[in-house]
């Protein structure tokens, strides 16, 4: 079980949710479509490219004291398609959520076309409605294939 | 109601178009039937860019059915100058009028729009998004000219921010036409319509060269090449007279061939081709005004 203890790595939570088996390098990312900075209180702590058996290099968060809803976890499909998501109370895995991609995620993303309306002053969340591969911006229909993650609204 | 908004062409189905070039077609063949038809309603203007044909043809529309317009007039003049956004700007208009026709710069800005308002949203031109009140135009004039099925239908030009294109190629995917797309590379249509074109299986080709294509093709819908789009002017220059259209080009062009373009032209088409039995642009623009009273014949309650 080399796995298990390259993931004693990072400690072990009491309370909160670990999100594994998240691709080399995008814990960052994950972090921030959470809307995770630190200024919450949280503890969290990062395990970044973690030798893995099924994906060569993982990245895993741990949480304390947070335990992510259905709908944080579809947005985080959008970066982290292989992730796995286990709540844990009082040292123990309570609950496994799978990732879904979501329909649609709004105010998330940003639109990377400057023409579009919601990149201008107007009172409006972004909205992109998720496509087999990439997403859609649901106003101006751009579509983004590629590095999802670099275009993650500001928090 | 037929439809409680018009934003882009996608949300067309061929029922939908049929409806609206059905009652165009009776529009025209008998105004009389419909004056009084919008007696005291009102159609709020709101054109953030200029126009002439759109914003007319839909006032044409608005006065010939017995309704009157509202315009915000020009940018410069309005409270869009003093920062209001364009959805409090539509939240305001749409106390004083039946239905909203919207031009803007920004590409989303109708879809936008019609979150906030409960009137009747018309899109008219969002950046290089759509145009579908253009669209409904010209398939009223290519049906008048050569039916909607069995057709093959050359696109030429900007495809890449030319939103007449973008509405063009996605409400033709409802009838039996091959679509040939005629552009340099680097105007090619964005990777939006090319994905749209694709999920509704339509029959697309794309081409540098019109040569090749233009003695199959049953119309040519040129569009303006724009010298904003390059950055170097003696590329612009090279690049727009290969896209040009004058009687040289027309000479392996089958007889029959419609020639539109949605106005206005600066020089893709030479006048030349005005006198020949080819250009259908003129009467194009015309036909905005029965599609434009249909539509609203349609969409206002």
């Amino acid at each position: 079980m080399t796995e298990t203890n390259h993931e004693l790595r990072v400690s072990k939570i009491r309370n909160g949710t670990v999100i594994d088996h998240v691709a080399g390098g995008q814990a960052l990312n994950v972090l921030a479509i959470l809307g995770i900075d630190g200024s919450g209180g949280e503890t969290v702590s990062l395990g970044m490219n973690v030798p893995s058996d099924r994906l060569g290099r993982k990245d895993v968060v741990k949480v304390e004291g947070r335990e992510l809803s259905q709908s944080e976890v579809a947005v985080l499909s959008l970066i982290a398609p292989d992730a796995t998501i286990n709540i844990i109370r009082e040292y123990e895995v309570v609950e496994k959520l799978r990732v879904e991609r979501p329909d649609r995620v709004v105010g998330v993303l940003a639109c990377p076309n400057r023409n579009c309306i919601t990149a201008a002053d107007e009172p409006v969340e972004s909205k992109f409605d998720v496509l087999e591969n990439g997403v859609r911006c649901a106003y101006c229909e751009t579509i983004v294939r590629e590095s999802i993650a670099e275009h993650l609204a500001a928090n | 109601m037929w439809k409680d908004h018009l934003l882009t062409a996608k949300q067309l189905s061929r029922g939908d178009v049929e409806t609206v070039l059905d009652r165009a077609g009776e529009i025209a063949a008998d105004p009389e039937a419909v004056r009084g038809r919008l007696d005291g309603r009102l159609l709020g203007l709101l054109f953030f860019e200029p126009s002439t044909r759109t914003k007319m043809s839909f006032e044409t529309a608005a006065k010939r059915l017995g309704g009157g317009v509202v315009d915000m007039g020009s940018v410069e003049s309005s409270s869009v100058k003093k920062g209001e956004s364009l959805a409090d700007t539509v939240r305001v208009i749409e106390g004083y009028a039946d239905a909203l026709v919207l031009r803007h710069p920004s590409q989303g800005a109708a879809t936008m729009a019609s979150e906030f308002v409960d009137v009747p949203i018309i899109n008219a031109g969002d950046g290089a998004g759509h145009h579908p009140t253009q669209t409904l135009l010209d398939l009223y004039t290519i049906r008048e000219t050569a039916g909607l099925d069995g057709l093959s239908i050359g696109i030429m030009g900007d495809l890449k921010y030319g939103r007449t294109v973008h509405s063009l190629a996605h409400a033709l995917t409802n009838f039996d036409v091959h679509q040939h797309f005629v552009s340099p590379e680097s105007l090619r249509l964005p990777r939006s319509v090319r994905y749209d074109l694709h999920q509704a299986g339509a029959n697309v080709r794309e081409h540098e060269d019109l040569s090749a294509v233009l003695p199959t093709l049953d119309v040519l819908y040129v569009t303006r090449i724009q010298r904003e789009r390059f950055p170097d002017e003696n590329e612009y220059h090279a690049i727009a007279g290969e896209y040009r259209i004058d009687a040289d080009v027309l000479a392996d062009a089958p007889e029959d061939l419609a020639i539109m373009h949605p106005l206005p032209r600066v020089d893709e088409i030479a006048p030349e081709v005005d006198e020949t039995a080819h250009a259908r642009y003129f009467e194009q623009a015309h036909n905005g005004v029965p599609v434009r009273m249909a539509l609203l014949d349609l969409m206002l309650p």
